[in-house]
């Protein structure tokens, strides 16, 4: 995931390539999110990232910057559920975060708000079995300067961990102990959409 | 109207819908109030873009308690009060209190002209401590 200065990232491809990631998996999001939460966030995700690519053209017409936050916008409009505010407030956050000079360093620190601002949005925090046990290693692997391939790989393995999990935050928090045992559907569909932007970027 | 609005705001639009008659019918109608429940898809869940419109429907200058049942709804309910911005946004509160007891104390405090902050503060008696 180089989104470094070498390269521009094309945002239509980007999009495209979430659509289909989170299009490919909706029934696998589903039957995580039936296990342990209300079994929506599947058919909400696919809602969201379908009606923002039937907007590929206009969001990507944008300035990145103002790309992003439209994304971000129209996951909060469409998505639905309490999924559609936090993953939009992650593209939000990165398109008002975006820096006028985009070195990794500085994407680093503007995915590092972009993360925090989900936690805030969430009122939640690391270890609490949510996306977020997803976005926060996925953000120090990136900071750290792993390549795209060894980035989607820190997610997959994030989302793998929050199966021993105990739910504090959101639906799934309600069924206490057992919630452990299952994988948070927001970490996984937060690992999908990573590897499908490592796999754009892999070859960078 | 000159009285605080009340929006109601459930994941079920049952909910929300009965919880709106019960303030009308023990309240009155000098409440500004709406309700919204449901996704956009006609599930069970909350919509942003419902909350923002529901929020519309009850304004008043005096401002605007919600009253929420679970997490998502109170997620969304903060997303839209963000998306509506300053300076209305800083009109409306997310009152932390059950959602059908929280609508009809608010609304009945409000109903009698009391402000925002009162309004929201006999919410937040029913809390839980």
């Amino acid at each position: 995931m180089s989104l470094a200065s070498e390269t521009t990232p094309s945002l239509d491809v980007l999009i495209a390539a979430m659509a289909d990631a989170i299009a490919a998996h909706a029934d696998e999001l589903t039957a995580l999110d039936q296990a342990i939460g209300d079994g929506d966030h599947g058919l909400n995700m696919r809602r969201g990232f379908e009606a923002v690519r039937a907007e590929l053209g206009t969001i990507s017409a944008k300035p990145l910057p103002d790309g992003l936050k439209a994304l971000g916008t129209k996951l909060v409009m469409t998505v639905g559920g309490a999924s559609g505010p936090l993953f939009g407030t992650l593209f939000m956050t990165l398109g008002k975060e975006w820096p006028s000079g985009p070195t990794r360093a500085a994407l680093a620190e503007t995915l590092k708000k972009a993360v925090d601002a989900v936690a805030a949005r969430g009122k939640s925090q690391l270890g609490q079995k949510t996306m977020l046990d997803v976005l926060y290693p996925v953000q120090e692997a990136y900071a750290a300067g792993k390549s795209a391939a060894e980035i989607a790989a820190v997610a997959d393995a994030a989302a793998e961990a929050t199966v021993p999990m105990k739910a504090i935050r959101g639906r799934a928090s309600f069924l206490g102990d057992r919630s452990i045992g299952h994988m948070d559907a927001g970490a996984r569909s937060s690992a999908l959409l990573v590897r499908a932007l490592a796999d754009h970027f892999g070859d960078v | 109207m000159s009285n605080v609005g009340i929006v109601i705001v459930s994941h079920s639009p049952l909910v929300a819908e009965g919880t709106a008659d019960m303030v009308r019918q023990m309240v009155g109608d000098e409440v500004p109030l709406a309700w919204c429940g449901g996704n956009d898809a006609g599930g069970l869940g909350t919509s942003v873009s419902a909350i923002m419109a529901a929020i519309e429907r009850a304004w008043s200058d005096a401002g605007v308690a919600i009253l929420v049942d679970l997490g998502g709804a109170e997620t969304n309910s903060e997303m839209a009060v963000e998306m509506i911005g300053p300076p209305r946004a800083d009109k409306i509160v997310i009152c932390n209190a059950p959602i059908v007891e929280g609508a009809v104390m608010a609304a009945t405090e409000a109903s009698g002209g009391a402000s925002l902050k009162e309004v929201v503060a006999t919410a937040h008696e029913l809390a839980p401590a």
